[in-house]
């Protein structure tokens, strides 16, 4: 059977179920006892193994056939979802990613997967998986937190432990890391235990210390140990050993070892397999979890089967080939030149009944275009959907708290703008949370709550949409950021010192702001925003920032509906002839050459009270027949970028026109002052000029 | 044995070039071309390709030839490489003849007057009729150009 009919439809349906399974499991986190989510989650794995099976794709199914298998035993009750656990299915899922990248690709969604895998197998195994990354992970919980527990104890050990602190000994956590480089590590392991043996006893390791033997460790082992000594001592003790990269070792008070006590209890209860698992939760988690988990479980009871039993409600909406609907588009382009060029003729003509036709036909047509733009608008949640698990990562690489509140994502656009807004986005969002959103210490002692917050809104107004990225961070100090751009030579100690704050907030956009230092310095706000900004005039769009020190920032992007059909000024220099967007013009009008006045060798006019630059586009597009210096009146026309005006030199209007953009074509990626090319009615080209290039 | 393939001749002044068939889309008349200011003095311009915009250049300017008049037998070759569409103005194009690998040539160091980077071979057809296969990713190479100006800027 010829399977690549089918291709297209399991590449879309792939791609939802990953996203129901990054959002399920983004769920999942903050409510780990949430059992029905992982039904959920359960069922978009399974769907997505079988549909890989019957495809073919066999990595893809035998991946998500392990997840299957973990999850499996989570909503069974028989093992704890866990920071592990998320961290892997998280990685299954950005493997499967990649997976289905490469078959829409045309791949074969051939992947190595098998590090996951065997971590996934590790963890049905009930093993603690990977202790590498573990004992990293504990060296970093246990130096901050002295009740971290990372090795479950059983009763026995338990007992023993708390009667050795009764009797006045000390208990402790003891973490060691060996050097990479070492050679023999298990001998250098076996040097550790004899140390500690000399001087107290080791109750429970982690690995066991069979496995330690074989060498079946990474780089690290964590025990409890019982002795006369000060944690500083031992901590002393093992350093002296050679090839001893790290040693944390924490004293254990009745209260820490109680926790884990309750949390082994629970575990026990949960977990009858034998499963010594890794915890790597919070001592404040260790509390809370029996009653959670209890709870947890009642609900699993009633929650899964409701959630079964409501049916899908049917789609009402069919899937289109985005290409075909490209298509559509090119020619509806078609259509509305010839529309363009019929009411050229028709003018000239003077035929009543041509008029009328040709009037119809605009409305008609006019009608059309609406549908046609309708059906190329495409929620920006396609776009969107994939912040949430961005802004997981980056909070937990950073080590910060950040909570993203998304509004506004069915908000529609057209789809050439919602392919191209991704990546200016990501990077905004990325410096809110890098640079913008402070360190859970400082916000403490700003009196905040520790927890930042993002909020990613999007909204209609009028016909632009705007995406604003607003968090509750420390905000920039306009004054730092005259220092750092005057210390980068982008402007003069005096410009510095005549700029309001507005302006000092744009000068972050200026190319040659942002470099490394900048990020330390000041709010750091720098890192390649110029090239955010020139993405987004490149769309069409503009961005502005508004800050309150100490308070945050907001990042508001403005975007034009649609990039691919706009209303036009159309006019004449010689023998050429230009388009001028619309939407960036003020006014029209005529000035004459004694208005025009010359400061600083910059030709000026004075329009509405303040003096504006007038550029002459013959200059500096080199026109061949035309010059308006040599005119006693010009025509111009005045067009804005944010705040700024400039008047820019025609010798006629056309008039106003809706134009199809088109791109110049690959060869021609970019020109100055061009932003692309449209087809008149009479079939020739008309250049789009770009007002923003002309506006410094 | 090597393959035959198929091959348009074109015309610049007195000497003959081919390009593979394959990668020509069209050739079509010569039309208006609206001139796109601030760029290099080769591309003419774009033209309007049945709705498609498509840079045009000259390819006797892209070989530094001194640029003749256009005339009834003027014709723009439509190229498409490396996905990209480019029209070339060539004096003349009304050949498709069938060469065989084996008789294309490395090409000489200078062949009227082109660098011979710009060229893939040359193939001698009949007893004094030289064609001159062209090198289409390297005429259209732009960083060089821009290597090419900044050295004489």
């Amino acid at each position: 059977m010829d399977m690549n009919q089918y291709l297209s439809m399991f590449i879309d349906e792939s791609n939802d179920h990953l996203q129901s399974l990054n959002e399920s499991m983004m769920g999942l986190e903050a409510n780990p006892e949430d059992l029905s989510i992982v039904q959920v989650i359960f069922r978009s794995a399974h769907t997505l193994k079988g549909m890989a099976a019957t495809m073919g794709f066999e990595d893809l199914a035998s991946l998500t056939h392990q997840m299957e298998n973990v999850l499996d035993l989570v909503r069974n009750n028989k093992l704890r979802m866990q920071d592990f656990i998320f961290d892997t299915l998280f990685k299954s899922i950005d493997a499967l990613e990649s997976m289905v990248e490469d078959i829409t690709g045309g791949g074969a969604g051939k992947a190595d997967v098998t590090a996951i895998v065997s971590s996934l197998q590790a963890i049905v195994r009930g093993e603690v998986p990977s202790a590498g990354n573990a004992s990293a992970e504990v060296t970093a919980a246990a130096s901050g937190n002295a009740s971290a527990a990372q090795v479950f104890l059983d009763e026995f050990q338990y007992s023993v432990l708390e009667q050795s602190l009764q009797e006045g000994h000390q208990v402790l956590y003891v973490d060691v890391a060996i050097r990479k480089d070492c050679q023999l590590k298990a001998v250098r392991a076996y040097m550790v235990f004899d140390l500690l043996e000399r001087s107290g006893e080791v109750v429970k390791s982690f690995p066991s210390v069979q496995d330690i033997e074989q060498e079946k460790f990474d780089y690290g082992f964590s025990l409890y140990y019982i002795t006369q000594k000060d944690a500083s001592e031992i901590q002393k003790m093992i350093l002296n050993l050679s090839e001893i990269e790290a040693v944390t070792a924490v004293a254990l008070d009745q209260e820490s070892l109680r926790q884990m006590g309750q949390d082994t209890a629970a575990a026990t209860a949960e977990a009858p397999a034998p499963a010594p698992v890794q915890e790597t939760s919070p001592a404040g988690a260790g509390n809370a979890s029996p009653a959670a988990s209890l709870h947890s479980k009642e609900e699993n009871g009633k929650a899964a089967p409701a959630r079964a039993g409501v049916a899908p409600s049917p789609s009402r909406t069919i899937r289109v080939d985005i290409e075909r609907l490209d298509v559509l588009m090119n020619l509806f382009s078609e259509l509305l030149i010839d529309r363009v060029r019929l009411e050229q003729l028709a003018s000239e003509v003077q035929n009543g009944d041509l008029t009328e036709t040709v009037e119809h036909m605009g409305r008609v047509s006019g009608d059309l275009q609406n549908i046609v733009m309708k059906l190329r608008m495409v929620p920006v949640d396609t776009v969107f959907n994939r912040f949430p698990r961005m802004i997981r990562d980056l909070a937990k690489s950073l080590d910060k708290k950040v909570d993203l509140i998304i509004t506004g994502a069915d908000t529609e656009l057209d789809r050439t703008v919602i392919d191209e807004i991704g990546d200016p986005l990501v990077h905004l969002l990325r410096n809110a949370v890098d640079h913008g959103i402070e360190s859970i210490a400082d916000r403490i002692a700003a009196g905040k709550p520790e927890t930042g917050t993002v909020q990613l809104r999007a909204f209609h107004s009028g016909n632009h949409v705007f995406i604003e990225i607003e968090e509750d961070g420390k905000g920039i100090y306009p004054k730092n950021v005259l220092a750092s751009a005057v210390k980068k030579g982008v402007i003069t100690q005096e410009q510095a010192g005549t700029m309001t704050n507005d302006e000092a907030y744009q000068l972050l956009f200026a190319p040659g702001f942002s470099t490394a230092e900048v990020i330390s310095d000041v709010s750091g706000r720098g890192v390649g925003l110029d090239v955010v900004k020139s993405k987004i005039s490149s769309l069409g769009g503009n961005v502005t920032i508004y800050s309150t020190p100490g308070k945050g920032t907001n990042f508001s992007v403005q975007l034009p509906l649609t990039l691919s059909i706009i209303a036009a000024m159309l006019v004449r220099l010689g023998s050429e002839k230009y388009a001028i967007p619309l939407s960036s013009i003020v006014e029209t009008g005529i000035v004459k050459q004694s208005q025009i006045r010359t400061i600083h060798g910059n030709r000026m006019l004075e329009f509405r009270g303040s003096h504006i630059p007038l550029v002459s586009l013959s200059k500096i597009f080199s026109i061949p027949d035309y010059d308006e210096s040599t005119e006693e009146e010009t025509e111009i026309v005045v067009v804005r970028k944010g705040e700024r005006l400039v008047a820019l030199a025609v010798q006629d209007f056309i008039g106003q026109n809706e134009i199809v953009i088109k791109n110049l074509g690959k060869y021609l990626p970019e020109v100055q002052g061009i932003s692309g090319a449209t087809i008149l009615g009479d079939g020739q080209v008309a250049l789009i000029i770009d007002p923003n290039a002309f506006i410094k | 044995m090597a393959e035959d393939i198929k091959v348009i001749v074109f015309k610049l002044g007195t000497e003959e070039y081919g390009i593979e068939v394959e990668k020509v889309q069209t050739i079509e008349r010569m039309m208006p071309i609206t001139r796109v200011p601030k760029t290099y003095s080769f591309i003419k311009g774009v033209i309007n390709l049945r709705g498609v915009v498509i840079p045009v250049i000259d390819l006797r300017g892209r070989f530094g030839i001194e640029e003749a008049e256009h005339t009834d037998q003027t014709r723009i070759i439509i190229v498409n490489v490396n996905e990209m569409e480019v029209g070339f103005i060539v004096d003349s194009a009304n050949d498709v003849i069938d060469l065989n690998r084996d008789i294309i040539d490395v090409p000489p160091d200078v062949v009227g007057g082109i660098k011979a980077k710009y060229l893939d071979g040359v193939a001698k057809i009949g007893d004094d009729r030289l064609l001159i296969m062209l090198n289409l990713s390297e005429v259209l190479n732009k960083s060089e150009i821009v290597q090419l100006e900044s050295l004489e800027g």
